[in-house]
């Protein structure tokens, strides 16, 4: 119980989130054509927000499957790298941890990174209920927006704002964790160069690939800074 | 019954390309041991990533047309003021949302 507790004080501003960009979904959804039951099955089985919002206009346009999965790939890429800090920890969890893998969101992942877990508290229990309240706040929101989105009687824009706030007191938090600042740095720089470069559309991959490339460059001063992982 | 049969298939690739993707460094390590190297991107990837994110979420920002991202970057620096000050995650994020929804209605 106290681990449910704990989950739920630590994805507050993601039940914000998820509800705002599911309703968003939601309502996109039904617009289209969609039913009520197509807008929960996204929730539920793909959940991932910029990818399902992208999906309803190309079904719409009646986009190939090989499309689909293209366009899925380009855009969820990313995630590639978030499981990479997580394989030893979700590898003991097992069913949770099979789940967890999942479940592995932008959100979920940052709060994982970046929550600080009481004594006695049994933290692969805490980090499952963290994965699973930000999935049911998800299908919650895609929910009521594909149910009762256009009954909503104020309007709610920017509210999706607070997903960029939340990464953002969590980079300032890791900042404070971190002694060695590289990684910041490594990032601010490639991920403005190549927005400048490539622009909006076409950054993020070669981003995050040139930081890989560029973190394992900075092994040396980093590990110097923060102490050698020894197996 | 057609369309039918064609959301389930959309959604099936759609959710299945992303299981593969999150996935991948699973199925890539197995149950051997992690390497090192793989060790040592664990600790250090998480920030970058992070630092990455926050970019991305401010992409569609017009800094070439009015209100010139003013929104975005005043309620960013709200976000990061507060956190460094007050260190209450929650007053940072409420407050740094708000003054965005404003901002853009106002501006």
């Amino acid at each position: 119980m106290r681990e449910l507790r704990f989950a739920v004080k630590n994805t507050i501003p993601i039940f914000f989130t998820y509800l705002f960009i599911g309703i968003a979904f939601g309502i996109l959804t039904v617009d289209a054509g969609y039913s009520v039951p197509l807008s929960v099955a996204s929730a539920l089985f793909i959940y991932a927000g910029s990818m399902q919002l992208v999906m309803i206009p190309m079904m719409t346009s009646g986009a190939s499957l090989i499309s689909l999965a293209l366009m899925t790939f380009f855009i969820n890429a990313r995630h590639i790298f978030y499981g990479i800090s997580f394989v030893e920890r979700f590898r003991k969890m097992g069913w949770r941890g099979v789940y967890m893998v999942l479940a592995l969101t932008d959100e979920t992942y940052s709060v994982l990174c970046s929550v600080q877990y009481e004594p006695n508290l049994d933290e692969d229990r805490a980090a499952f209920y963290i994965a699973l309240l930000n999935h049911l706040y998800w299908i919650f929101g895609c929910l009521v927006g594909a149910c009762a989105g256009r009954l909503l009687p104020f309007d709610m824009t920017g509210i999706d704002f607070s997903a960029t706030a939340f990464f953002l007191v969590v980079v300032i938090n890791q900042w404070r964790q971190y002694r060695t600042k590289l990684p910041f740095l490594t990032a601010a720089t490639c991920a403005l160069g190549f927005y400048l470069l490539l622009g909006k559309d076409y950054f993020l991959i070669p981003t995050l690939l040139t930081c890989l490339i560029a973190l394992l460059v900075l092994r040396r001063p980093i590990e110097a800074k923060e102490g050698r992982e020894d197996a | 019954m057609h369309e039918t049969l064609y959301a389930v298939a959309a959604i099936a690739v759609v959710a299945l390309v992303t299981w593969g993707l999150r996935a991948a460094p699973f199925l890539l390590f197995g149950n051997r041991p992690l390497p090192k190297t793989m060790r040592y991107l664990g600790k250090a990837l998480p920030p970058a990533i992070m630092t990455v994110l926050v970019i991305y979420c401010l992409r569609n920002t017009a800094f070439d047309r009015s209100p010139f991202g003013i929104p975005e970057l005043a309620a960013c620096a709200l976000v990061a003021v507060l956190q460094i000050v007050k260190r209450n995650m929650y007053l940072s994020i409420i407050a740094g949302t708000v003054c965005y929804m404003v901002l853009i209605r106002v501006l």
